[in-house]
């Protein structure tokens, strides 16, 4: 399964600077992530890691500095979410990924749907591939779940399950989620960390945000740490432990 | 096992709890005036008068599943009325009149598009706005008076969209029809429809998942505009008469007959099976209760009854009954209007 990637970064950040009217939300972001790496974005709330995540996924253009997709630099201005589809990112929102009373099948496909000239849905061939993914790539098996269930009736785990599938089937070479784990159970929350483990395997590369710091630290292979829009700094696993990551944390967070 | 199976594909037909209701009244019609109801002409004449009130709830289902409201179609009912038979009775050209009639409601559904997905306004409020303002205008443009366009009779436009087959079936029933299934195909089999349905569902969804937000909610206002205009021309050609407030009745008994069908007031999930027969019921609820001899003053009381049963059918024995009813008000656009 594992794919060798043709580039070095899957995504590079120089200088990227986000205004919303006079307020800074990011100042002088320089990130990389590497073709398969796992990288976690830590930072308390505001700390402006949605902007970040928003202007990788071409929701909106940043207001200054340059980005690489694939070792490419990407016209900004003409960036947008389904360039970003089509350079292979794909985004795992905490709850926006799904539409909830919504068939799975159809949120499989929603913006990417396998339509004819005129604009008609071949229902039969996304439910094939969707019910694919589901048993192949997803591993849902029995429990009363068809493609044909809407999503309401899914577990946390489940929903965040189908968006990754989803991902990986369009071949993204970048997943990034959103907060995954809130809100879920124990159970829940270690099925979620499977599927980051199975995005790695796969030779992509992922982006998890989140501020429950142990889940980020059992998958992650190198830590972002964000502050009020600004990168504090960047550190690796192998640098630091899990009490030492926590304790520079809240250092840093008596120190403001 | 083969009884289960066929539970399971009954229980699968769309809209089924509103289908039934449907029969419950036309049953207890027949119970209880046979004469009326065992012929055929009572049907005839809901054939007749139903059609403009389902093309507009047909058009309503979508934008209700999109999560918006649409209160200026009766306005479009009088303006683009007044258009055909301006331009009927000023060039003599039925058909171009019939295409000036659809441009026109076109043209009120795009600004209403523009104001609710460019500029934001609330659906609510700016169509309801623009009812007040093109009833206004239609008055203005045709000085307060009613228009007779009798000689249309002698075009084809007319056997056209209200002849009768076989001089009893009225056609605009089969035109009405031809609407309801090109849109359950639009609705349930293309991409238009799975966007509004997304849209309604959650609109931040749409939006990462690369569903153009603004144009499609430009188009689907657009379409409304079009689709009461059309509905329009089926009303002035059936009374061959146009009257400045021809679309006063249709608000509220056409928004009645798409929720009594089991499309979601909250949007994301919309039902043209249910609006179809949601139309016959409030169509023949009206005629129903006056010929079993009750008589005419109970029928607004049947009406509500029958509107309240509908929907906790619909609540009961749909997929929406894990959504608990305190949600859907909480959720619902008319609260989300006045929020905004």
């Amino acid at each position: 399964m594992n794919q060798k990637k043709s580039f070095e970064h899957v995504v590079k950040m120089v200088d990227i600077e986000k205004y919303f009217g006079k307020i800074a939300a990011l100042r002088g972001i320089n990130l990389e992530v590497g073709a398969n790496e796992v990288v976690g974005l830590i930072g308390d709330n505001g700390a402006g890691k949605s902007t970040l995540i928003k202007i990788i996924t071409g929701v909106f253009p940043p207001s200054g500095g340059e980005m690489y997709i694939r070792d490419k630099k990407v016209d900004t201005n003409k960036y947008n979410v389904k360039k970003a589809h089509q350079l292979g990112i794909e985004t795992v929102y905490q709850d926006k990924s799904l539409g909830e009373k919504q068939p799975l099948w159809r949120n499989f496909f929603i913006g990417r749907q396998i339509k004819n000239r005129l604009g008609f849905i071949n229902v039969k061939k996304e439910k094939e591939i969707a019910h694919n993914i589901m048993m192949n790539v997803i591993g849902f098996r029995g429990a009363g779940i068809t493609v044909d269930s809407t999503v309401s009736k899914l577990s946390g785990g489940e929903r965040q399950g189908v968006s990754i599938g989803r991902a990986m089937y369009f071949d993204a070479d970048l997943i990034i989620l959103d907060e995954p784990t809130v809100a879920l159970s124990l159970k829940e929350v270690q099925k979620v960390l499977d599927f980051v483990n199975k995005i790695k395997q796969s030779g992509r590369a992922c982006i998890y945000i989140s501020h429950m710091l142990s889940h980020v630290y059992m998958i992650a292979d190198r830590f972002y740490i964000l502050d009020r829009g600004k990168i504090i700094t960047s550190i690796k696993k192998s640098q630091i432990s899990l009490t030492e990551l926590n304790d520079f944390l809240l250092k840093y967070a008596n120190k403001k | 096992m083969l009884l289960q199976d066929t539970v399971s594909k009954i229980k699968k037909i769309e809209s089924l709890p509103i289908i039934l209701v449907y029969f419950i009244v036309m049953a207890s019609f027949l119970f209880m005036a046979p004469r009326v109801f065992t012929g055929y002409r009572i049907y005839m004449s809901f054939l007749q008068t139903v059609p403009p009130m389902l093309v507009l709830a047909l058009g309503l289902t979508l934008v209700i599943t999109a999560g918006e409201i649409d209160l200026s179609f009766s306005a479009i009912i009088a303006f683009s009325g007044f258009v055909f038979c301006y331009f009927f009775r000023t060039f003599e050209a039925p058909w171009l009149a019939f295409i000036m009639a659809l441009a026109s409601g076109a043209l009120v559904g795009c600004i209403n598009g523009i104001l609710i997905a460019k500029i934001g306004v609330p659906s609510i409020m700016a169509t309801l706005a623009a009812q007040f303002f093109w009833n206004g205008v239609t008055i203005l443009l045709s000085g307060g008076l009613s228009w007779n366009i009798k000689e249309i009779k002698e075009y084809s436009i007319h056997p056209f969209f209200v002849g009768r087959i076989g001089g009893i079936l009225p056609i605009q029933s089969i035109w009405a029809l031809l609407v309801a299934i090109f849109l359950w195909y639009i609705l349930n089999r293309h991409v238009f429809g799975e966007h509004i349905s997304f849209i309604g569902d959650n609109v931040d969804v749409a939006r990462v998942m690369g569903v153009n937000v603004i144009a499609t909610k430009i188009q689907l206002f657009t379409f409304m505009g079009m689709i009461s205009s059309f509905a329009a021309v089926l009303l002035t050609l059936e009374m061959i008469n146009f009257w400045t407030t021809q679309g006063a009745g249709f608000l509220l008994p056409v928004m009645a007959a798409v929720f009594i069908g089991g499309t979601s007031i909250a949007g994301g999930k919309g039902t043209i099976v249910g609006s179809f027969f949601g139309a016959y019921i409030v169509g023949s609820l009206e005629a129903g209760v006056v010929a079993s001899g009750i008589g005419g003053y109970w029928t607004r009381l049947v009406t509500g009854f029958v509107m309240a049963i509908s929907v906790i059918l619909n609540t009961m024995l749909g997929t929406s009954k894990e959504k608990k009813v305190k949600e859907k008000i909480k959720d619902s656009v008319f609260l989300k209007g006045l929020k905004k």
